[in-house]
């Protein structure tokens, strides 16, 4: 076997075991895809085609925000998520806001929402109105009132049932990713 | 370090938060209270005599979960009033941070879908913290016993919130049902979306 064979397995076998950045990974495969907006928004029928991103534990913090277009206080908070999504790199922080809107309202009140408010996060739909049996599963400590965020990584994992300030959020992710002073 | 040691404080300040949240479990005694009605009379438990027991909702006007099982909060006390069992609507919000719930706005949401029960208001926002309320729409279903009335069930409606006809899972109904058969409730706590309690920060 030729050395530079060699090295080619051990760097691949490297490759598998080392935590990937989330980025390197895709999403669960969406049920369908939401279209009609700048970009399609995949949409989740049912918790457990989502449930694998909870599961997900690597190198790249994931920040999840569980919001809906008519909820005041997620709407006043989204401009604090952009700003970590603008101000990380997404291989260390991937915001990912999961939102539940009422199935049918989706084109007319998201999409439009989207677009007006410029969102460069990530979004994706949850569809299950069967929210007692995967209120849990995301984290037992929350009741089932919007906002909730769920940040995590390969150390930690932590739920809030609260709307954040802008000091908050960025207290908060800073203390997942180490960059504190 | 200044920094560190704010979000330290922060983050244990959550914790607290989070791990002293009040409230009932099922077998506690549930507070009576005295609330306007948006018919300008106080409501009381004692007020009903005959109630085996009650379907206390809090919920509120511009909660969209809230709005979405409005004519099933109505099905509810139309079924379950004659068999002892009535609806109390609690809105537990604070007007000021949730215009379109004040007083006024409940008396004319009452009006436009003639709710057939009481839809009181929680002044200064006294009870729900008592029964552990955390959003609306949120269910405590109450069994008198002697002078008492004793938590059995807490929580959703049914299992979706969308479309009433496609809840197979009618939770409210099948503790009531329970109740009234002198058993216990097949479901006792279930969890739902909703929309936060507004407070004043």
């Amino acid at each position: 076997m030729h050395i530079h064979r060699i090295i080619l397995l051990v760097f691949t076998i490297i490759a598998f075991f080392a935590p990937l950045p989330l980025e390197a990974q895709t999403l669960p495969p969406p049920s369908s895809m939401l279209e009609g907006g700048e970009s399609p928004v995949p949409v989740y029928e049912g918790f457990d085609a989502l449930a694998p991103l909870l599961d997900y534990r690597g190198e790249t913090t994931i920040v999840l925000n569980f919001w809906a277009t008519w909820c005041a206080p997620c709407v006043e908070e989204l401009p604090y998520f952009e700003e970590i999504t603008r101000e990380y790199d997404v291989r260390d922080v991937r915001v990912i806001l999961v939102n539940l809107d009422f199935r049918g309202q989706l084109e007319k009140r998201l999409l439009p929402f989207i677009k007006k408010h410029e969102l460069r996060s990530e979004i994706l739909v949850l569809d299950d109105p069967d929210a007692n049996a995967w209120i849990d599963r995301v984290d037992p400590a929350w009741s089932g009132a919007i906002p909730a965020t769920v940040i995590y990584n390969a150390d930690r994992r932590a739920f809030y049932e609260q709307s954040f300030t802008r000091e908050e959020l960025q207290t908060l992710v800073s203390s997942f990713t180490g960059t504190q002073e | 370090m200044i920094k560190s040691m704010f979000a330290s404080f922060f983050l244990l300040v959550l914790t607290v938060t989070t791990l002293t949240a009040g409230g009932y479990d099922i077998g506690d005694k549930a507070t009576d209270f005295r609330l306007r009605n948006v018919d300008g009379t106080m409501v009381s438990m004692k007020d009903f005599p005959d109630a085996k027991g009650f379907i206390i909702i809090f919920t509120c006007n511009h909660c969209p979960y809230s709005v979405a099982y409005e004519d099933r909060k109505i099905a509810l006390d139309k079924k379950y009033k004659p068999l002892g069992y009535p609806v109390i609507a609690i809105n537990p919000n604070d007007p000021e941070v949730q215009p379109k719930d004040s007083f006024d706005e409940m008396v004319l949401r009452a009006k436009e879908k003639s709710f057939p029960f009481p839809y009181v208001i929680d002044e200064g926002q006294i009870i729900y913290p008592q029964y552990g309320a955390t959003r609306t729409p949120h269910v405590f279903v109450l069994q008198r016993q002697g002078g008492d009335f004793i938590v059995r069930y807490i929580g959703a409606i049914d299992n979706n919130h969308g479309d009433a006809d496609a809840a197979d899972e009618r939770y409210v109904e099948m503790a009531v049902d329970a109740l009234i058969a002198g058993g216990k409730p097949p479901v006792e706590i279930t969890k739902a979306i909703g929309c936060t309690i507004k407070t004043k920060k």
